[in-house]
């Protein structure tokens, strides 16, 4: 029997390995560009499948809007063009596919191994609502959300840094 | 009836509440353009459109027409993806950003009870932005795709004053987020309702019982940011005729530049939608709720106004005008008589008519602007958004919980 979820399931997964192949198939920036933002888009679809709209609706905001919005406008304002394809180097046949392979191995061994035993996503957990999510933020995940924001601190710091330095 | 509402409800109501949204939606628009051009002919001492019917009023007919029947021209070296694509993507962003907006109370109808909206979300606040962030591809993918000069430097302009002002529309809501404690517009317009009317709203915010505090900071930041987002005067200079002739939208003609034009004036109804809602008790009544006589207010504006047009058609220069113009007085008169005689259907025209009297004088606002004040330099533009807008915003939001901790203890 499938479901209405399954089958939404099904649909927004495939839309972002399309998005994610075609991200990296297109010639032009710009098109590539576009097609992140539809994996970024794709992905917020699947979060909220998983009852978390909060970080559905953050994804969205942040990733498909102001970061891809950023690289858009950057690659506009270089107005770069189609790129040229090249052979694959020796570099990639020999050690990037081999090594791409065994990744994949991996990773389907380890979801394999873990099918059945992976707790299901919390309908009504601390996940779900924006209440919960900032209580946890604030209470547990303290220390690490503030090492974020200083991390993202240095990083303005150094980018106004760097931009002073002409003058 | 009743029954096959209560079995097929969640899936005709929805298609049913589209349909009628889209089409009162777009009509809206063709008027809001009509409106436009009437008003700043006025402000300009010029008569505007009166030429098609009785003052120009079919108008936006005569353009729909044009816009249909125009030849279509495709520059060459266009991207073609991004130039067909971004219109599309513009007024799709525009019209699904109305879905999650509350225009009325719960209604009940053949006694299924539904919200007065498309969607009722509980983070319907994040959709909206969600939308917002989304709307810039259109102008930009736009700009680029075009193969134009002054399109890529609309689109470029367009990019980076939606970044700089998208931050400050954020931060300026977070003070009524505070307030409300909830993402749903729904409660967010439920938490401002009060015995005193419109001193309970979130501009004025004077509550007894609850943590409340004055956001007139936060609404004058959010409308500044919120004309920047939907790029009108005076912050249009993505599409500045003088220096860029139409900057994004230079290229584009017949349905695509309608297409663009609908975007822009349904996202003008959505900010001004939001803005009601947010600051101004959306479909909440200014006069204390004890006051029933103020419900009989839909009627004493109708019949007035229905009566006055029929006085003005009856002496209007074309036949086409003597007979659309009292005729429009007419439908215009029944409608009042007939919210004074049947209460109930009164009442339940109550909320919806004070959101759209609200949604009304805030886009009557942003056409009065237009007419009246200049373009910001793209220097000045960016030095008031990131050192002026920015900076209160984040100033309200401390002031504002400061305040709210301040009064919880």
């Amino acid at each position: 029997m499938i479901s209405g979820v399954l089958v939404i399931f099904f649909v927004l997964a495939g839309l972002a390995v399309l998005g994610a192949v075609s991200l990296i198939l297109q010639s032009h920036p710009i098109h590539s560009a576009l097609s992140l933002i539809l994996v970024m888009v794709s992905l917020a679809g699947l979060y909220l499948l998983m009852g978390a709209e909060f970080i559905a609706a953050v994804q969205i905001i942040v990733y498909g809007g102001a970061v891809m919005v950023l690289f858009i406008f950057v690659i506009m304002l270089l107005n770069a063009g189609v790129e040229e394809r090249t052979n694959f180097s020796k570099m990639a046949t020999f050690g990037g596919v081999p090594l791409a392979l065994a990744l994949g191995c991996i990773i389907a061994v380890a979801i394999a191994r873990s099918s059945g035993r992976l707790p299901a996503p919390a309908a009504d957990g601390a996940m779900s609502s924006t209440r919960g999510l900032s209580n946890l933020l604030f209470s547990e995940f303290v220390y690490p959300f503030e090492l974020t924001s200083f991390l993202i601190l240095v990083a303005i710091l150094g980018a106004i840094v760097l931009a002073q330095r002409e003058n | 009836m009743s029954e096959i509402l209560a079995k097929y409800g969640f899936l005709i109501v929805p298609i049913v509440k589209v349909a009628i949204l889209v089409f009162v939606v777009l009509t809206l628009d063709a008027y809001l353009t009509w409106l436009e051009r009437k008003v700043i002919a006025h402000i300009q001492a010029r008569w505007g459109p009166h030429r098609v019917g009785p003052h120009g009023l079919l108008q936006p007919l005569a353009d729909g027409i044009k816009f249909i029947l125009k030849e279509d021209p495709m520059p060459t070296g266009v991207d073609k993806k991004a130039y067909f694509f971004a219109p599309f993507l513009t007024l799709m962003l525009a019209l699904t950003s109305l879905s999650v907006i509350p225009f009325g109370p719960d209604i009940t109808i053949f006694g299924y009870t539904t919200n007065f909206g498309i969607a009722d979300v509980n983070i319907s606040l994040l959709v909206l932005f969600a939308i917002t962030a989304l709307g810039v591809y259109g102008i930009a993918l736009a700009g680029w795709g075009s193969n134009n000069k002054y399109s890529l430097l609309g689109g470029l302009r367009s990019s980076a004053q939606m970044i700089s002002y998208e931050l400050a529309l954020t931060l300026s809501v977070v003070g009524v987020l505070l307030i409300a404690g909830d993402f749903s517009l729904k409660h967010i317009v439920e938490k401002q309702a009060g015995d005193l009317g419109l001193l309970s709203w979130n501009i004025i915010g004077f509550s007894k019982d609850h943590g409340s505090f004055t956001q007139i900071i936060g609404c004058i930041c959010f409308f500044i940011a919120a004309i920047a987002e939907t790029n009108r005067v005076p912050f249009d200079l993505p599409e500045a005729e003088s220096e860029l002739v139409a900057g994004f939208h230079t290229e584009y003609a017949s349905m695509k530049f309608a297409m663009f034009f609908i975007g822009e004036y349904t996202s003008m109804i959505a900010v001004s939608s939001l803005f009601a809602i947010l600051f101004f008790g959306g479909w909440l009544s200014p006069f204390p709720a004890s006051w029933t006589m103020t419900h009989y207010l839909p009627s004493i504006i109708f019949i007035p106004l229905g009566l006055w047009v029929i006085y003005d058609g009856i002496r209007y220069e074309t036949i086409l005008g003597r007979v659309i113009l009292p005729g429009l007085g007419a439908v215009f008169t029944v409608i009042g008589f007939a919210l004074f005689l049947f209460s109930p259907v009164n009442e339940a025209i109550q909320g919806p008519f004070w959101f759209f009297a609200k949604v009304g004088f805030v886009l009557f606002f942003y056409i009065w602007m237009r007419g009246t004040l200049p373009r910001f330099r793209y220097d000045q533009l960016m030095d008031f958004g990131w050192k002026f807008l920015l900076p209160v915003s984040i100033a309200n939001v401390v002031l504002t919980s400061a305040v709210i901790m301040w009064r919880m203890k």
